[in-house]
Formats: structure tokens, C-alpha cells, sequence
């Protein structure tokens, strides 16, 4: 691979990550998903570009799903769905701003270091890319953790997901069943959670996770 | 076709059993086809043994399956010793299958029972064909719980239940014990196969580490003190015929393991090995017999009675790699033989006693010997039987029990030439412990028989009982014969053990059957012999001719019966000795430190009318300084993790995340 190729990959798989991050510090609902939205654009470009340079054109398929699925179909349905809910302007409380951003930091640093040390003998380009794979993964689930609202929590996962596929098409040779079944399962989950989101709101008027938690202690 | 393969199909023939067994569980003729059916493939597998052990006992025969782990197979493999055992577990396969054919017949809830009767025998011979520690463990795991099913049949008494709990709970940990065992034999590289093993054995600092978890894992199985505690609640729950099979064969199972992980796969043994066995052993079998006196529950008294031969079979093991560890080849095959000898024997007479014992609960329905008495008028067969396996595992000459136990004895007598101090002061004491759980046995099966069968009937149940149908009467009459049999020619016995004992000591005892009359000369002429022949036929001839005397001279006599009646004046049973009151010496003595047994008399001052009362508290120490601890700590940590059950979402989903960034930290900062 040619070092030109090299620095566009790297360099779409290093803004991946740095969307990551800045999906941890929007606490309105509704710049969240657009921010979410731009997230997926750029792994379409991330994983089309591999398409191109690997050449293999099943990926491009899977640039297409991760275009039209994550980027235009979900966002815009969380954000009918916020509207209806009459949440999307509101301010969540989430962890503080700085932590939870030098918390990510170090999330990064940790799985560089990680990926680094364990893929010795791998080509660079895999390294990097499963480095850059493994912060987003880990990125997403700080987010799950961090948020209350289970919009956010969704949107958390969703990126969780969006880097296993950066990671996926970093690996040659990924089968496509397993990507297409990847983005079923995510959307399969999105209509779950997005009925859920309903019935709770139905139940307690908020989407508010601490209020299921309170139900639960009642009753425990 | 290889006898491992035809062993193979025989288990297979007996699983397809429990299969039908399922299918036709509504018809009449359920019982008959699957005792039938079990009968005919245990006996088939008892030839397949026989033959192999006596013709060819130097070849193996192997097979591998293409099951279990894909890159093992699940192998099989019949040697000498196996096939020894797999004589030993089918004969009484048999014998309960016969005696199950009519017993069966009282059983409320048959199709509780019948599906997992096959399932558990074929279980039992899938572990000693097992070749690889995949399939060990899965055909071990396999007989536990076929025979948690079969202790579970009367589930709807508390005290079942508790057995069958107790029971899953201790098999669990026997088995995890054994796992860890076999995954430190396999190695790193994950040899399973027991053939790998066999080549590497352990590595040598492990060695200990194993021989401690065999002991663990198999002794838990067997009923080795202190890890006995579920056996006599265990085994007395199931059936009779099943309590045979789990008492007389399962713990003979135990045993073969122990055998196959410590005399075959761990390598060439070391002289320390024997001392944690024979403590183990000797301990077992003196607390074992002391417990069984102590019982009143004729078949607790039975299981505790297997504890003690348990032991028994673990101090010749012991010995063999005492003597083994220091090269005396001889001494050790002669200790071998006495521990594979003996459990031939205690496989027999034990299913015996448990046959009698279901037939005296089919005749009264009770198992409480305060409540019989008067039996050996009202169903004689039984009795006779009863009395030949109670004097076999007293030991008494000519029968079976006395000539193994003469032949650990005489492997006791030679550790005076063992080398270690350790040895040659522990040896000692250990045929101490042995002799005194012999006398404490017999006293013990006097107990048992004189106060089932003897005296008058304490209750109206054992008034009327009627003897047991002619089928368990056979299973009783082959086992008491076969007693006889290998009693009074040890010769054979010993000779056929040959081949097993060459393959674990690499040697074996002098050839016997040449020796004039049939003696057996364990060591030297000049040292000891034992002819089980001359001692039947001295006993039998004095005894007839005793007998003859006396009816001809005493019993003809006129006699007038005095006033004066043997201390009987009231014809009320309740006057006779009791169990409790036969025990009380024994209790008095050991009971103190074995039981923290205390006695308190209640009195009543005279001219009071109350009835005086004497209260006797006996503590299971087992169970108070082994399991209460581990219970409490268990309970202790239980409710410190209990509110983990009761976290928010996110605090679940944290934890998940932090155990995910601790173990990327370790990852990275792995040196």
C-alpha cells in the first residue's frame, strides 16, 4: 500500500475518533445526533475508502448501509423521536464536561497502548486501525456509562457499534454476512429500544433512566 | 471386534435401555424388560471382562470415537486394571438387576427409577473405559448424576431431598477437584488423552498438588473422612438394589479412579505418597465403623459400614505406593493385591447386606432396627444370607473378608523393612487403627444381625412379616455363594489379580495355585499361609458335628422350665437388648473424643411417677469442623455480594465497563 493511501486511512479513521469525543461533550439532545449523524458519515468515507484501496466492492455496500441507515435514517428518526417526546431541547446531566473528556483521553492512550503491544507482528495499517477501532468502542461505552438519558444511551451504543465496523473493514478478508448481520442486529436493536423508549415515557413520563431505577428499588 | 468396543456396545445397549425404559414406562411389563435387559448385558459385559482379564490381560485394547473434545476424540481403552473393574461393577450390576427384577415389584414409583437404573450402570463402565480426561470426567459427571436421580426417587421427604442437595453439592466439588487434577496432569500443552499423559507424567513439583486433588476428588466419591458426609444420607435414601449399586460398586468406581490418576498417570511413585493415603485411610476406616455403630437406621448402619471398608481399600493403596516409593516391588504388589481384593470382596457382601436390608424394609416397611427383632423365624432364607455377608465383613474365616484383610495384614507386617522412620512408625499404628475397625466391625454386624433377626419382634410389622419373593432370595443366595467361593479359594482370586497388580506395582505376588491344598503363602512359607479350604471344611465338620452332639444329647433331654426365666419375666420385646444398649459400651469408650458423645440421665426422685429418661447427644464432628465453617464463610461472602443484585443499570453497565478498561491495564501493562 502506497503512503498516500496509508495517511487518507489513517487520517479518516483519526477524525472517527476525534467525533467520538466530540459526541461525549454535546449535552443537548438534538446537536448530539447531529453530531452522531456526521459520525457515520465519516465511517462511511473511512470504509469506502478501504473499499477502494483493498478493492473489494462488497465494502462499498457496506459504506452505502452505514450511510444511509446511520446517517440519514436513525438520526432522523431519534430526532422525530425527540420532538415527540418534547425532550429535544433539553440539558442533560451528564458527568462534567472535563471529565468525562480526560477520562476519554485516557481511554484513547489506553488502547493504543493496548493494540500496539498486542499486534506486534500484525501490518501497520491493521494496528493503527484496531487502535483506532478499540477508542471508539471503548469511547462509545464511556458514553453509555456517563449518560442518563436513554436517547444519549442509545446514541452511545450506536457509536459503540460504528467502531466494530471500523474494525471490521480494517481486517481483510471480513466476510460480508458478518457486517450485514452487524447492521441488522443494530437496527433490530434501535427499533427495540426506540419502542422502549415509548413505553417508558408512556409509564413515567420521562426518559429519564434514574426513574426505572427507582421503580426498581421499590420494589426490591 | 475388540473387547473395548464390545464393552462399548454393552453401554450402549444399556443407555438404549433407559431410553425404553422412558417409552414404555406405562406398561406392566416396564420392570421385567428393563432389569431383564440389564441383566443380560452386565452379564455379557462380566464375560467380555473375564475373558480379557484371564486370556489376554497383557494386551490393551484401545478406541477412539470421534465425540467429545475435536482434536482428542473421545478414546477408550480396556486394560487389565479396567477390566477387573469392570468385572467387579457388573457382577453387582447384576446381582441388583436380578434382585431389582423382584424387589421392583414394591416400588411406588417405578418410573422414577427405572429410566436411571441402566443410565447409572452404564455411566459407572463409561468411566473405567474412559482413556482420555474429557471423557473421564464427562462419564464421571455422567454416573453422579444418574445417581442423584435414583437418591431423588422419594423427593417428597425433606430428608431425601437434603441427601440428594448434599449429595450434588459434594459430587460438584469432587469432580472440580478432579478437573483441576487432569488440567494439571494434561500440562500447558493440554494433553488430555491419557496416553500423552502417561508419556510425561506430572512435572515433578506439581506431583504433590495432584496427588492431593485425586484424593480429593476421588475420595469425596468414595466417602473418605471427612468428605463422607453426604454417603450415609446419600445412599440409604435410593431403593435398596440402587443403594447396593451406589455402596458396593459407585464408591469401587472412586476407587478405580484414584488408582488410574495416582498408580498410572502420575508417573513412578514417590515413598510420601502413601503417608497422606494411609492417614486418610486408617482415619476412615476406624471413625467410619464407629459412626456405624453408632446408627440405628439399618442401611446407615450398612453406608457407614462401606465408609470403613473405604478406607480399608485406601491403607492398602497406601501401603502399595509406600513400598512401591522405596522399590519393594513384592511388598507393594502385595498390598495391591489385598486393596484389589478387597474390593472385589466388599462389592460383594456389601450388596448383599443391602439386598437383605431392602428385603427386611419390602417384609416390614421399617428401617429402624429398634422396631424388628424376631426375623430369622419369619423369613429364614434371608437371614441365613444376611448372617453369611454380616460374617463376611466381620472378617471371619472361611469367607471372603477375612482372607483380604489377613493379606493387608501380612503387607502391615512387612513395613518393618520399609527405610523412612515416617513409614516405619505410621505403619504400625495404621494396622492398630485396622485391626481395632475389624473388631469394631464385627461387633458392629453382631449388632446389626442379632438385633434385626434375633430376639422377639418389637413391633407389629416385624410380627408379620413374610419372607421376600424367590428373585431377591437368588440375587442374595449368588452373592453369599460367590462370599463363600472367593473365600475359600483366595488362590484364584489372587492369581487372576496378577496381571492388574504386575501392570500398577510392576510386579506381582508368587503364583498361588500350585501350592499344595490351595493354601496362599503371601511372602515365605516360613512367614505365614492361610488355607480358606481346610479352615471351611474344619468349620463346617466341628459346627455339624457340634450341633449333632447337641441335639442328640442336650436337646432330647427332658427338661422343666424354672421360674427363674433369663432375666425375662415380662414377655414385653420392649425388655430385650437394644440396638442403643448394645452400643453403649463402644460409645462410652470412643464416643468421648469421636462424637463429644455426653449422656444425661433424668432420674425421677422416688415416689415420683414420671418414667426416668436417658439422652444421649452425639455431635457429627465432620460436620461441625469441616462443612459449619465453609458453610457460614460461604453464607458470609453471599450476603456481602447480595446487593449486587439490586444495582441501577448504569452502575451495571459500569462495572462491565470497568472490568473491560482493568483488564485492557492489565494487557498493557503485562510485563
Amino acid at each position: 500500500m502506497d503512503k498516500f493511501a496509508f495517511d487518507i486511512a489513517h487520517f479518516l479513521a483519526g477524525s472517527l475518533v476525534l467525533v467520538s469525543l466530540m459526541l461525549l461533550y454535546q449535552d443537548r439532545l438534538s446537536a448530539l445526533l447531529n453530531v452522531f449523524a456526521f459520525q457515520a458519515v465519516v465511517l462511511a468515507l473511512s470504509v469506502s475508502w478501504q473499499a477502494y484501496v483493498q478493492g473489494a466492492p462488497h465494502l462499498y455496500l457496506t459504506a452505502a448501509i452505514a450511510l444511509i441507515v446511520k446517517a440519514i435514517v436513525i438520526p432522523v428518526a431519534l430526532h422525530r423521536m425527540i420532538r415527540r417526546l418534547g425532550i429535544h431541547r433539553e440539558v442533560e446531566t451528564a458527568l462534567n464536561v472535563g471529565t468525562t473528556m480526560l477520562a476519554g483521553l485516557a481511554l484513547v492512550a489506553l488502547s493504543i497502548v493496548v493494540v500496539l503491544r498486542v499486534t506486534a507482528d500484525a501490518g501497520t495499517l491493521a494496528r493503527e486501525d484496531l487502535a483506532f477501532a478499540l477508542s471508539v468502542v471503548l469511547l462509545g461505552l464511556l458514553m453509555m456509562v456517563t449518560r442518563r438519558n436513554a436517547v444519549s444511551q442509545v446514541v452511545g451504543f450506536m457509536s459503540l457499534e460504528n467502531g466494530l465496523i471500523l474494525a471490521a473493514t480494517g481486517a481483510k478478508g471480513m466476510p460480508f454476512v458478518v457486517e450485514i448481520s452487524v447492521a441488522f442486529s443494530v437496527l433490530v436493536a434501535f427499533i427495540v429500544i426506540g419502542i422502549f423508549l415509548f413505553r417508558i415515557r408512556e409509564r413515567f413520563d420521562t426518559v429519564d433512566l434514574q426513574a426505572l431505577d427507582d421503580l426498581r428499588e421499590r420494589r426490591g | 471386534m475388540t473387547p473395548v468396543i464390545l464393552l462399548l456396545w454393552l453401554v450402549a445397549a444399556l443407555l438404549f435401555t433407559a431410553g425404553l425404559a422412558v417409552a414404555i414406562r406405562r406398561s406392566a411389563l416396564a420392570r421385567r424388560v428393563v432389569y431383564g435387559f440389564s441383566i443380560a448385558t452386565c452379564g455379557f459385559a462380566i464375560a467380555v471382562a473375564l475373558v480379557h482379564l484371564l486370556a489376554s490381560p497383557a494386551i490393551t485394547s484401545t478406541a477412539v470415537l470421534p465425540l467429545g473434545l475435536p482434536w482428542i476424540g473421545a478414546n477408550f481403552r480396556l486394560d487389565a486394571l479396567s477390566a477387573f473393574f469392570v468385572l467387579v461393577i457388573n457382577l453387582g450390576g447384576t446381582a441388583a438387576s436380578l434382585y431389582g427384577l423382584g424387589y421392583g415389584r414394591h416400588e411406588s414409583e417405578p418410573r422414577r427409577v427405572l429410566p436411571f437404573f441402566p443410565a447409572f450402570l452404564a455411566g459407572m463402565n463409561l468411566v473405567l473405559l474412559a482413556d482420555d480426561a474429557f471423557t473421564f470426567l464427562l462419564s464421571w459427571e455422567f454416573m453422579s448424576l444418574a445417581s442423584w436421580a435414583l437418591v431423588m426417587t422419594r423427593h417428597r421427604d425433606d430428608d431425601n431431598r437434603r441427601a440428594g442437595y448434599v449429595y450434588l453439592v459434594m459430587a460438584s466439588v469432587g469432580t472440580f477437584a478432579l478437573l483441576l487434577a487432569f488440567g494439571l496432569l494434561a500440562g500447558p500443552e493440554g494433553g488430555y488423552a491419557f496416553k500423552t499423559i502417561r508419556a510425561h507424567g506430572a512435572s515433578s513439583g506439581l506431583t504433590g498438588l495432584v496427588l492431593a486433588l485425586a484424593l480429593l476428588g476421588t475420595g469425596s466419591k468414595a466417602g473418605l473422612v471427612p468428605l463422607h458426609v453426604w454417603l450415609p444420607l446419600a445412599h440409604p435414601a435410593a431403593p435398596s438394589h440402587v443403594s447396593a449399586l451406589m455402596s458396593g460398586v459407585m464408591t469401587k468406581v472412586a476407587v478405580y479412579g484414584f488408582i488410574r490418576i495416582v498408580f498410572d498417570l502420575l508417573g513412578p511413585p514417590a515413598w510420601w505418597w502413601g503417608v497422606p493415603v494411609l492417614v486418610a485411610g486408617a482415619g476412615t476406616a476406624a471413625l467410619g465403623v464407629l459412626y456405624a455403630l453408632m446408627q440405628n437406621d439399618i442401611k446407615r448402619v450398612l453406608a457407614y459400614s462401606t465408609i470403613e471398608n473405604i478406607g480399608l481399600i485406601f491403607v492398602g493403596l497406601g501401603l502399595a505406593l509406600a513400598f512401591g516409593g522405596n522399590g519393594m516391588k513384592a511388598a507393594a504388589a502385595l498390598a495391591m493385591t489385598a486393596a484389589l481384593f478387597h474390593v472385589l470382596n466388599h462389592a460383594l457382601f456389601k450388596s448383599l447386606l443391602f439386598f437383605g436390608a431392602g428385603a427386611v424394609l419390602t417384609a416390614t416397611g421399617e428401617r429402624r432396627m429398634e422396631m424388628l427383632g424376631g426375623l430369622l423365624n419369619r423369613m429364614p432364607a434371608t437371614g441365613l444370607l444376611f448372617l453369611v455377608g454380616a460374617a463376611a465383613i466381620s472378617a471371619l474365616p472361611p469367607l471372603n473378608g477375612f482372607a483380604s484383610e489377613w493379606l493387608m495384614l501380612q503387607a502391615i507386617l512387612l513395613s518393618p523393612d520399609l527405610p523412612q522412620w515416617a513409614l516405619k512408625l505410621l505403619v504400625p499404628v495404621v494396622g492398630a487403627l485396622l485391626a481395632l475397625a475389624a473388631a469394631l466391625a464385627a461387633a458392629c454386624f453382631v449388632r446389626a444381625f442379632g438385633i434385626t433377626f434375633l430376639g422377639r419382634p418389637r413391633s407389629e410389622a416385624a410380627t408379620n412379616a413374610h419372607e421376600v419373593d424367590r428373585l431377591s432370595i437368588a440375587a442374595m443366595a449368588i452373592l453369599a455363594l460367590l462370599c463363600l467361593f472367593t473365600g475359600v479359594f483366595p488362590a484364584l482370586i489372587i492369581d487372576a489379580l496378577a496381571p492388574v497388580v504386575d501392570a500398577l506395582t510392576g510386579t506381582r505376588m508368587p503364583v498361588q495355585t500350585h501350592i499344595a491344598w490351595l493354601s496362599i503363602v503371601p511372602v515365605a512359607e516360613s512367614r505365614s499361609s492361610y488355607n480358606g479350604l481346610l479352615v471351611f471344611l474344619f468349620i463346617t465338620i466341628s459346627a455339624s458335628l457340634a450341633a449333632f452332639v447337641i441335639h442328640r444329647v442336650a436337646s432330647n433331654r427332658v427338661r422343666r422350665a424354672p421360674a427363674w426365666d433369663c432375666g425375662f419375666p415380662d414377655s414385653s420385646p420392649a425388655t430385650q437388648y437394644t440396638a442403643d444398649s448394645f452400643a453403649q459400651p463402644v460409645r462410652r469408650v470412643f464416643g468421648g473424643f469421636a462424637f463429644r458423645a455426653t449422656e444425661r440421665v433424668d432420674m425421677p426422685a422416688p415416689g415420683d411417677g414420671r418414667p426416668a429418661r436417658m439422652t444421649v447427644t452425639l455431635h457429627d464432628l465432620a460436620w461441625e469442623l469441616v462443612y459449619d465453617p465453609v458453610v457460614r464463610l460461604v453464607n458470609f461472602l453471599a450476603e456481602r455480594l447480595n446487593h449486587l443484585q439490586f444495582l441501577t443499570i448504569r452502575r451495571y453497565l459500569s462495572l462491565v465497563f470497568g472490568a473491560l478498561v482493568l483488564l485492557l491495564l492489565i494487557i498493557a501493562s503485562w510485563p
